[in-house]
């Protein structure tokens, strides 16, 4: 058993997430109904996985409104005349080079080190600003030529769904600052672990998110 | 049930595998800093990949739109072996169901939109000169 879940048991002294009669040992079997519940490691990132999946749902219906929308430009520009690709391909390394330094602080916490945990999760911080950064830069642009989202629903539709995804892109630079000061004053402990390992899952779901939409808003949008 | 059966059937039964979370059993391809590598470069590819299709004519224009859309499958593929760890293993049963659910509902939502609203749209009555006037 991994010492991430190992703290559980002195976190919990009654063992109310654990198993009680049946257990032999510490942590016994889980899943297909025997030796109780999982640790608390895996419930906790199984419900922000389900969180994910509500989450991405959602997402899916700002995709599907802005696929019915796309063509109501209402005489206004439509996504040709405004995307800039080689704004979005930045934007689409940046994202993707976050997520992958994110996987390596994943894999610095696995050896315990704070140094390099620190080191990745601040490079992924910076990527994942400088995105945001592009991606702002963009709307004012676009706020600026009278392409703002009250111009049409085509607009509209473009910037609920990149809008929200740049919003948990930004929310996520916050929880992202937390989890640093959080290690910085409390070092790996078993909840800090959890919390981490949860923004991991959170940042790569993003990127997940943005390949729908660096695919279906802009290529689409933009090719001829 | 002997103790010792019972003992081996929790070891093979130890436990979830927490999503993201990679799993028990090393030396996967998708384990490790190897892993990371892989799915980044493999990442990065597909991104090409996207960018050329969309921007060049080397793809027959009007299969664009489904080399785009297979090409952004694949990449979250990549994405959810490499990065998130969601394997077909059995300690990885729970998230992969709810994948499944949550795909399920993805493409229910977007598919049933695009389909109905497209039909909505041929039913519409033409707009006469006079009404186009009356819009906001």
């Amino acid at each position: 058993m991994s010492d991430i879940t190992a703290g559980s048991a002195i976190r919990e002294p009654y063992r109310h997430g654990q198993s009680g009669a049946h257990g032999h040992g510490l942590f016994p079997a889980t899943g297909h109904g025997k030796g109780g519940p999982a640790s608390k490691f895996v419930t906790v990132a199984y419900g922000f996985w389900i969180f994910l999946l509500s989450d991405i749902i959602m997402f899916s219906a700002f995709f599907a409104s802005f696929a019915v929308l796309s063509q109501a430009t209402a005489g206004g520009p439509t996504g040709k005349e405004l995307f800039e690709l080689n704004r979005i391909a930045a934007q689409t390394g940046l994202l993707l080079t976050s997520s992958f330094t994110g996987g390596l602080a994943t894999l610095a916490t696995h050896r315990r080190s704070i140094a390099a945990t620190q080191f990745w999760l601040l490079v992924t911080g910076l990527l994942g600003a400088a995105f945001l950064f592009l991606e702002v830069q963009e709307f004012a642009t676009m706020a600026h030529e009278n392409a703002g989202p009250s111009r049409s629903a085509f607009l509209s539709a473009f910037f609920a769904l990149v809008g929200c995804h740049g919003t948990h892109v930004g929310l996520g630079l916050l929880w992202l600052g937390t989890m640093m000061a959080q290690l910085w004053v409390k070092g790996f402990r078993p909840d800090l672990l959890r919390r981490l390992h949860c923004f991991a899952l959170f940042w790569h779901a993003l990127d997940i998110i943005w390949i729908a939409i660096f695919t279906l808003v802009y290529l689409l949008g933009a090719s001829p | 049930m002997s103790d010792i059966e019972s003992r081996i059937e929790e070891d093979l039964d130890r436990r979830d595998t927490a999503p993201g979370e990679e799993s028990t059993t090393e030396h996967e391809l998708a384990g490790g800093l190897s892993g990371y590598l892989l799915g980044f470069s493999l990442a990065i590819l597909l991104t090409i990949a996207s960018f050329l299709a969309a921007q060049t004519n080397l793809i027959y224009q009007p299969a664009v739109i489904s080399a785009l859309v297979v090409l952004a499958i694949a990449q979250m593929g990549v994405h959810l072996v490499f990065f998130l760890h969601i394997t077909t293993g059995p300690d990885n049963t729970n998230n992969v169901l709810a994948l499944a659910f949550g795909v399920l509902i993805v493409a229910l939502v977007v598919i049933g939109s695009v389909w109905i609203m497209a039909h909505l749209n041929l039913n519409m009555a033409p707009m006469s000169a006079h009404q186009a006037e009356m819009m906001p």
